[in-house]
């Protein structure tokens, strides 16, 4: 019973890494209605860039400010000057273009950086929280994070003049023009927010699977996979979804499949709940009028 | 006999002896090889999931250049062509035969990865051209008969498991064994092994647990063989999840006799990140000397690596283990190239590759050298346990031979 | 209609025959390692035009055909391993198999569209590899170690190496199943496609049995793919499922979307660019091979967000009208 305890409590923790992903996922389809693929490299880039703030000796949470305004800068710039170019493309180019953006990231943090692991240091004490050893401090703290961030995300979207503008400028362009919102400084504020959160998810990955090019791709799957069953248009389902994926993925693996097996049964049952509800567990449904 | 037939005999024979001396002191080449240069291909995961590994790549040709602005071998500078399969199976046949086919080199030196050699195995043999030195423990490269032109390189994974299973039932015959695996040939590899160094002792694994290397983490794996009631546990994982399994186990609390494959016991690259304290009592097998070891601190060869690096290499990581695993190959591609002298066929690297007698490359422990024979197409076979003491690699008990 | 206006006028049949003309000529000419990349060339395009029938003409994206690739790789690998099915008998059998697959695959993924539909077909091409590794298929499949394929040998003692007829033996298929999708594309069938894909209520509304059509264009798809699959199998002679990770999936997605969706030529297009421009990103750059290889794919959305075909359709396009707006001069 306790290592069943055990794995749902791993779970979560793992959960709240493919939550904190899955938000910024969700952030940038809230801004612009593109998945961006390229969102898991941007994170781990920026988690590098904050790693070599540290190495030069700068405080921890200085340096977690500033890669966070970088990362905002980061994206706010990509929009700009990448995707801008190929807003009017059909769909699957611009999908390309996040695929070339993808493997830019990858292979550059490669060749800056190498490929041996770098420990990134974690703010939170490493002693275990209320004795337990079941969970560290730094996995409970990175969940606390998560949600603080989400709950400003709700908060930005729902309450605040520029948050309705941004999700307007995302749902009908031309109207949105029409009211005088400018359009294209709407898009790529959405693309620095979504890299902004990205990276708050790799400082908080990184000190839990260790810094390294490769860190975020097994991530974006799972990431991907929460987002559409909390719902692409939902943050709180997002972060949600999660949970529900990474403890299920641990159960699974530990109880009924095995190890072997579980990635491609975590998947059909998140498929299965996606055929049963299309639009996700939390996902608005969206009624097209004939 | 007449006098006539008798003079052609005696002309014969003299001319004969005139001209054998030419016969045995020309130079023969095969393609790839000239007065000039040696052309040496490679293959190298560059992209794709094992890219940590195409330091290996790049460590050699630096060792290249080193050698070339020495003066070369006998005289040839070698040409090294390496090339990027990113560890895809088809890519590696297309290199394979890019490298055979249109660059003509006189062999294929190192190739990475257990399914990109499988996959040009059975070409690189019907084309005669040698597929040297593989870089991948995996046991079936050292088949002399079936495929004479391929010969492996490091202490094959099987035989580095059977050396901890006899340990075990050495040392903690009641033991209940748990076992990490990565899901894949290398993991199977040493897991087979293993099995087969229990023998019939096999019911003594408890748990056995893979992890595929698109998994973000093996938390959820260590937890699992926690549940099991282990208290050995042999880790057959990559650095990466190597240094993510020592760390958790140490956190959750169990504290197992663990057994760490030597792919992961580099100090720089896995127990630093993982924690030195949290490595305490690790165990495992080394052939080559760790650059983070201080027993090497003062060793001369360690200090002239260290040179080389800084000259050459010196983007290159001095913690990381390719670095060293690369430097020792290519010595060895040397050492066969040396003794080829003027007869460079493919057919003779093969036979000088086949010819080590105790040759030690300088980054490898004292006592482990490298031999082959043309029924021994495994150069290193050596290899000494060594226990973690929290700060460096303590080798104990004798260089064990297979 | 005469075949000649059937095929799309004069100018369209003499490209048609030119290309037809260099391929044939093309084993002789070059090494045969470039006709093994070549062999390869046709082998992805006709996976390409599979992927293109679904995503160009029907607009259901897949980041998941790398997985009917595996699939019809292993079907010909297994026969010909464990059954001594000769080489040309697997590719129909693969086909047939992957059809079925693929229309069983189509037919839970009508209720999700867009995202969810890419999310599911990822979720196909990532456990690909998982599922041929898993132990209990592994007689089979022979785990992670692979099965590897003798090379067929010419025919009737052909004075042909094995690497130009395997040349001649896809371009046999690659003609047939090309010639097969034009003519499927430009009937009832492709019309019904286009029409599902640009406005899914009106064609419903109009009698078009939209489930039917899109189950069928995965079927159809997939079908292209597995064909292609075991093709390649039998030219790399090895199959493995490290192989076949989403790499390979992502890798078609970019050929189709690079050569021009919806558009038959532009599965060729696609297909050169896939097997060539990474050789060469990887001799421009040893550090950082893939990074060039994005810049490549990015400049390419760039100067043709269309694709290849596209495009050259545009180009025409503007010299047919510079040629119109010469004035006529009437004597």
């Amino acid at each position: 019973m306790e290592t069943f305890l055990h794995q749902v409590i791993a779970g979560l923790s793992t959960g709240g890494i493919y939550a904190s992903v899955a938000l910024a996922l969700v952030m940038i389809y809230q801004a612009t209605h593109h998945v961006n693929f390229a969102q898991g490299e941007i994170a781990m880039f920026a988690t590098y860039i904050a790693w070599t703030l540290i190495q030069t000796g700068m405080p921890y949470w200085a340096a977690f400010f500033l890669t966070v305004f970088i990362a905002f800068v980061l994206g706010v710039l990509i929009e700009r000057i990448i995707v801008r170019p190929v807003e009017q493309a059909p769909v699957l180019s611009v999908v390309v273009v996040f695929i070339g953006l993808l493997v830019i990231f990858n292979s550059m943090a490669g060749w800056i950086y190498t490929y041996t692991i770098k420990t990134f240091p974690s703010p939170f004490p490493t002693e275990a929280p209320f004795g337990t050893k079941l969970v560290s401090s730094h996995e409970l703290g990175a969940i606390g994070v998560t949600l603080v961030v989400l709950f400003l995300l709700y908060a930005f979207f729902r309450f605040t003049p520029l948050g309705l503008a941004m999700r307007a400028a995302a749902q009908n362009p031309e109207s949105s023009r029409l009211v005088g919102i400018r359009v294209g400084w709407m898009l790529a504020l959405g693309w620095g927010l979504a890299s902004a959160i990205g990276a708050i998810a790799g400082m908080m990955v990184a000190p839990v699977v260790f810094l390294d090019p490769n860190m975020m791709s097994g991530i974006l799957l799972y990431a991907f996979a929460a987002a559409l069953v909390g719902g692409i248009d939902n943050p709180g389902g997002a972060v949600l979804g999660g949970f529900i994926v990474g403890v299920l993925e641990n159960v699974l693996g530990a109880y009924v499949i095995g190890n072997e097996l579980k990635l491609s049964v975590a998947l059909v049952l998140i498929i299965g709940v996606l055929v049963v509800k299309p639009s996700g567990l939390f996902g608005k449904v969206h009624v097209t009028r004939v | 006999m007449s006098a006539r037939k008798l003079l052609i005999a005696a002309a014969a024979i003299v001319g004969v002896a005139f001209a054998a001396p030419y016969a045995l002191a020309q130079k023969k080449y095969d393609p790839g090889a000239s007065d000039k240069e040696i052309k040496v291909g490679n293959i190298m995961p560059y992209s794709g999931p094992a890219s940590a590994y195409a330091a290996i790549g790049k460590a050699e040709a630096a060792y290249f250049r080193k050698i070339n602005d020495e003066g070369g071998v006998n005289g040839r500078k070698i040409n090294f062509i390496s090339v990027d399969d990113g560890y895809s199976p088809p890519k590696a046949v297309e290199m394979a035969r890019k490298l055979v086919e249109q660059d003509e080199v006189l062999l294929v030196f190192n190739p990475l990865g257990t399914p990109s050699n499988s996959a040009i195995h059975k070409y690189m043999n019907a084309k005669k051209v040698p597929q040297l030195f593989v870089a991948t423990g995996a046991s079936k490269w050292n088949d002399p008969k079936g495929f004479p032109w391929t010969m492996g390189w490091q202490p094959n994974y099987q035989t580095e498991a059977v050396i901890y299973a006899k340990h075990i039932l050495q040392t903690k015959p009641n033991a209940k064994i748990a076992v990490l695996f990565q899901n894949d040939d290398y993991g199977k590899d040493y897991l087979k092994g293993f099995k087969d160094g229990l023998g019939d002792k096999v019911k003594m694994i408890v748990a056995e647990v893979s992890y595929e290397t698109s998994d973000p983490t093996v938390d959820s794996q260590i937890v699992q063989l926690q549940g099991s009631g282990a208290d050995v546990f042999f880790n057959i994982t990559t650095p990466k999840f190597a240094a993510q399994a020592v760390r958790k186990a140490y956190d959750i609390g169990w504290k197992p006799v663990q057994y760490l494959n030597n792919v992961s016991a580099s100090i720089g690259s896995v127990l630093v990140p993982a924690g030195l304290e949290k490595s305490m009592g690790l165990i495992t097998t080394q052939y080559l000397k760790d650059p983070l070891d201080n027993a090497w601190k003062n060793d001369a060869a360690m200090n002239d690596w260290k040179a080389f690096m800084a000259k050459y290499y010196p983007d290159g990581d001095l913690k990381d283990g390719s670095n060293v695993y690369g430097y020792t190959a290519a010595q060895g591609l040397v050492q066969v190239l040396k003794q080829c002298g003027d007869l460079l066929t493919r057919e003779n690297v093969m036979k000088q590759a086949a010819s080590l007698k105790d040759f030690s490359p300088s980054l490898a422990l004292p006592g482990v050298k490298v031999n082959t024979s043309p029924t021994d197409f495994a150069p290193f076979q050596q290899m000494q346990m060594a226990r973690f003491d929290g700060k460096e690699w303590v080798r104990y008990g004798d260089v064990m031979t297979r | 209609m005469n075949l000649i206006e059937t095929l799309g006028g004069k100018q369209q049949v003499a490209i048609l025959a030119t290309v037809l003309a260099i391929a044939c000529a093309l084993p002789f000419v070059v090494s045969n390692y470039t006709t093994f990349q070549f062999t390869l060339v046709l082998v992805y395009s006709i996976a390409l035009l599979g992927l293109n029938i679904l995503t160009g003409y029907n607009g259901q994206i897949s980041l998941g055909h790398g997985a009917f690739y595996a699939i019809g790789a292993y079907a010909a690998a297994i026969l010909m391993d464990k059954y001594d099915v000769p080489y040309w008998a697997t590719v129909p059998v693969a086909g047939f198999v992957c059809l079925i697959v693929g229309f069983l695959f189509g037919l839970p993924a009508l209720r999700l569209e867009g995202l969810y539909l890419a999310l599911a077909t990822f979720a196909l091409g990532v456990s690909m590899p998982q599922l041929l590794k898993y132990k209990h298929l592994e007689a089979w499949t022979g785990g992670v170690q692979g099965i590897t394929i003798i090379k067929p040998d010419p025919p009737f003692g052909l004075p042909l190496t094995p690497d130009q007829w395997l040349f001649y033996f896809t371009l046999a298929v690659t003609l047939v199943m090309f010639l097969l999708g034009w003519n499927l594309l430009r009937g009832r069938v492709g019309r019904a496609l286009v029409a599902i894909r640009d406005h899914p209520i009106a064609a419903e509304a109009m009698g078009v049995n939209t489930a039917m059509y899109k189950s069928l264009a995965f079927g159809v798809s997939a079908m292209y793919t597995g064909v292609a699959g075991a093709l390649g199998a039998i030219a790399v002679q090895f199959v493995a499922p490290d192989s076949f990770n989403i790499f390979v999936s992502i890798t078609f997605l970019v050929g189709v979307v690079i050569g021009g969706l919806a558009s038959i030529p532009g599965a060729i297009f696609g297909a050169i660019f896939i097997q060539f421009v990474p050789n060469v990103a990887d001799q421009i750059s040893k550090a950082a091979p893939w990074a060039i290889y994005g810049v490549f794919l990015i400049g390419f959305m760039y100067a043709m967000p269309t694709g290849v075909s596209g495009a050259l359709r545009m180009a025409r396009a503007k010299l047919k009208r510079k040629a119109s707006t010469v004035p006529q001069r009437s004597g």
